[in-house]
């Protein structure tokens, strides 16, 4: 049992969970997911690192509430306890110094984005920021992202914060301005796909993270399996990180469609329950 | 009815009950049922005791058959049991999974004249027998510690036996597991309707009984790796990280939705419980029409899974004809009696899809056998213009499965194969590597639950010489 040592609303379904795991937070490095099993009937999923402590002996995760693993998770309070936390996986981001950085952090993706810029501003990038919500209420840890940024960018689909559109728009004006080493970006698949689409015209290496259906996280089901340049990988022990440019994204949507009507039904089932007992 | 007068010799085997084949292919009972102690008492009175025991030579953990059997004649349960826990500490998986006509029971003194004992049948029933009479703690006399410390990395038939005999031999053992659950492929390879999660669990309990101590959700080679281990007091390693890496087809279509390696398939079903669902959370594809491609236990467990999961048609779709299938004829038999249905010499050639990037049929050749090849089997050939099409909508692939690259990766100084597997010596599973040992599926490719428990115990015989300086 992993104990959960302290816990915040980030947003109305986004939730920030500090975990007690010796060993993970010695280990951890950026760009590095867990696997976590809520409870003893529960799925194993896949959750990128937001942070860690190794003093502290923590991990941070930051989970947004989508299906029946991850609302049980929002429900658990500090001092509750994680039945499974497996870690660290899949392979740490390349952290050398490139010159300047774009990081991009989609939604959630602002979580697992932020070591990254963190890793990489530290080893002596100019880091440039851009973060997008799709409003106001969705968006957080600005004031994090601007502590490990030479520039912050954040966007809001609907403008009811800062600037108006995607993140795609500022990502072409910067790419546009100044010789850009490399973008990373982390969110929606359909963001890192249309960031990779961008960046493209402009040759800009460019890694995304893909955070695939997943069940053992260390290379023995196979599940996770999308295709990079034509060749199959596993996103769990060949990644997470992998170039934009080389992976075929159609693959990557059909695969994250596979289980929808069963999330829907375990949903469904789930919320009756937690109807009845209150 | 009229008892027979007692032969010398009997000739025949008492036959264990079965779940009807009709029945059983809807639920995920075990199939097979167990000898009453009736028929425990009557098939060991059939042994002849011969002096010659070629059985215990046969089984590559050496149990003492005869002896085991003579307990069970003597209606001795409680000896038995001892007899059978000092050499193999799994005997209730065993009993159930070991391919024992091809080890004991293929050079039984009997089997030259009639049908051999059925060692494995009554192997179950004296460890069902135990757990039924829960003894296990009082068969267990521990030495006294010799303060050695060693770390078995995988929690799988190899590691089990292995941590069990080093620590039976007074030495204190961690056993580190990346799943959630101890018991690596028993827990989630084999089925529940062969092999039931309540006895690996009962076997598992048994290890730590003996003070082995059980640490899960550890991903060794991530975690910590076997140079951190060996720097950090443990005096050897034992390397039983099994064969867990599934192979796939290369073909067109691999990567459309409802193609599952047999590995994620069973580990849904078996590990996750995906049958339960939506009682448990993991979710599992059912299909109408299945196809398993193989021809292995593992291709037999997928196809009678998905055949209880509610799947319409369930085909096993291999290359070969069924002389060179390497499932157990036992298994093969069930899944036949259960209506599986087997497409022979047949090879997949490519999965089609549908507009939404489901599998929707797939394409065939049929094969012909033509020269033996390197394996001494012979190599099947595509028949020319020979392609069909057959609509499916869930593809398995079991084709076979290679030894994880986690721990080769991040440990300098093992010799690893092409083929990825661990080079050790085959006596001592001793590694190039000082102070690491290795066995089972990582050193021979995927094998048996019986050989790699062999491995592991020849393991625990050599490292226990190196610690005492022998």
């Amino acid at each position: 049992m992993f104990k959960i040592v302290a816990k915040e609303k980030l947003t109305p379904l986004i939730h920030y969970l500090r975990v007690k795991a010796p060993a993970i937070s010695q280990k951890a490095k950026a760009g590095q997911f867990v696997i976590i099993r809520v409870d003893e009937v529960g799925e194993r999923i896949p959750l990128t690192l937001a942070d860690w402590d190794a003093k502290e002996e923590t991990i941070t995760l930051v989970a947004m509430e989508v299906g029946t693993s991850s609302k049980k998770l929002g429900l658990l309070k500090a001092g509750d306890s994680i039945a499974n936390l497996v870690g660290p996986l899949g392979l740490p981001s390349d952290i050398e110094r490139f010159g300047t950085v774009v990081c991009v952090g989609g939604g959630v993706g602002i979580a697992p984005i932020y070591p990254v810029a963190r890793a990489l501003k530290h080893e002596g990038n100019k880091i440039i920021s851009i973060i997008g919500a799709r409003n106001k209420d969705l968006l957080f840890w600005e004031d994090r992202m601007k502590s490990v940024s030479d520039e912050l960018i954040v966007t809001t689909d609907d403008g009811s914060y800062a600037r108006k559109g995607l993140v795609t728009e500022p990502l072409k004006e910067v790419l546009q301005r100044e010789k850009i080493d490399r973008v990373i970006a982390i969110g929606p698949a359909i963001m890192m796909k249309f960031c990779s689409l961008t960046t493209k015209p402009f040759n800009v290496p460019t890694i995304v993270s893909l955070n695939s259906i997943m069940v053992d996280g260390t290379g023995m089901c196979g599940c996770c399996r999308i295709s990079v340049g034509g060749v199959t990988k596993f996103a769990c022990v060949d990644g997470p990180d992998f170039d934009g440019h080389q992976v075929d994204w159609n693959i990557v949507f059909d695969r994250q469609k596979v289980y929808l009507e069963e999330e829907k039904q375990s949903l469904e089932r789930w919320e009756a329950c937690q109807c009845g007992k209150s | 009815m009229e008892e027979k007068p007692k032969s010398k010799l009997n000739l025949n085997r008492v036959e264990m009950p079965r779940q009807n084949p009709q029945v059983r292919a809807h639920n995920y009972n075990e199939v097979a049922l167990g000898y009453t102690g009736e028929m425990a008492m009557q098939e060991a009175t059939r042994c002849i005791q011969c002096p010659k025991r070629p059985c215990v030579a046969g089984c590559p953990v050496n149990v003492d058959i005869p002896e085991f059997i003579k307990a069970v004649r003597e209606d001795n349960m409680e000896e038995a049991v001892k007899i059978l826990k000092s050499k193999n500490a799994l005997p209730g998986i065993c009993g159930r999974v070991c391919p024992q006509e091809t080890q004991c029971e293929q050079v039984c003194s009997l089997g030259k004249k009639g049908a051999p004992i059925a060692i494995g049948r009554l192997e179950r029933y004296v460890a069902d027998w135990d757990l039924g009479h829960k003894k296990q703690a009082a068969s267990t006399e521990l030495p006294k510690s010799t303060g050695k410390k060693i770390a078995v990395i995988g929690s799988g038939p190899a590691g089990l036996t292995c941590a069990a005999d080093l620590a039976r031999l007074g030495h204190k053992v961690t056993v580190f597991e990346a799943l959630h659950t101890a018991g690596g492929v028993l827990m989630y390879g084999i089925p529940e309707f062969r092999l039931p999660k309540k006895i690996v669990q009962s076997e598992v309990d048994y290890v730590k009984s003996l003070g082995v101590d059980v640490q899960l959700d550890s991903v060794m080679g991530k975690l910590a790796t076997v140079d951190d281990l060996l720097g950090s007091g443990y005096d050897a390693i034992f390397l039983g990280t099994g064969a867990g890496l599934p192979m796939f087809l290369d073909i067109p279509g691999e990567n459309l939705n409802g193609v599952y390696s047999a590995n994620e398939f069973l580990t849904r079903v078996n590990l996750m419980k995906a049958y339960l669902f939506p009682e448990y959370d993991t979710p599992i594809k059912i299909g109408k029409k299945v196809a398993v491609i193989g021809g292995g236990n593992v291709a037999m467990d997928s196809a009678r899974c998905a055949l209880r999961l509610g799947a319409d048609q369930v085909y096993i779709v291999y290359r070969r004809s069924h002389a060179e299938m390497p499932a157990r004829h036992e298994e093969a038999e069930n899944a036949e009696e259960e209506g599986i249905i087997f497409k022979f010499l047949t090879n997949p050639k490519q999965i089609i899809g549908d507009d939404k990037g489901w599998v929707k049929a797939m394409e065939c050749n049929e094969m012909e056998l033509g020269e033996p090849d390197a394996s001494g089997r012979r190599r099947p050939v595509v028949k020319a213009g020979s392609e069909f099409t057959m609509d499916v909508d869930i593809v398995v692939v079991a084709l076979g499965t290679t030894p994880n690259p986690l721990i080769p990766s991040t440990t300098k100084g093992l010799d690893v194969t092409k083929r990825g597997t661990v080079v050790a010596d085959e006596q001592s599973g001793k590694t190039v590597k000082d102070r690491v040992w290795a066995g089972g599926d990582v050193v021979t490719g995927a094998a048996t639950v019986i050989s790699a428990m062999g491995a592991g115990k020849r393991a625990a015989v050599a490292i226990h010489a190196y610690l005492m300086g022998s």
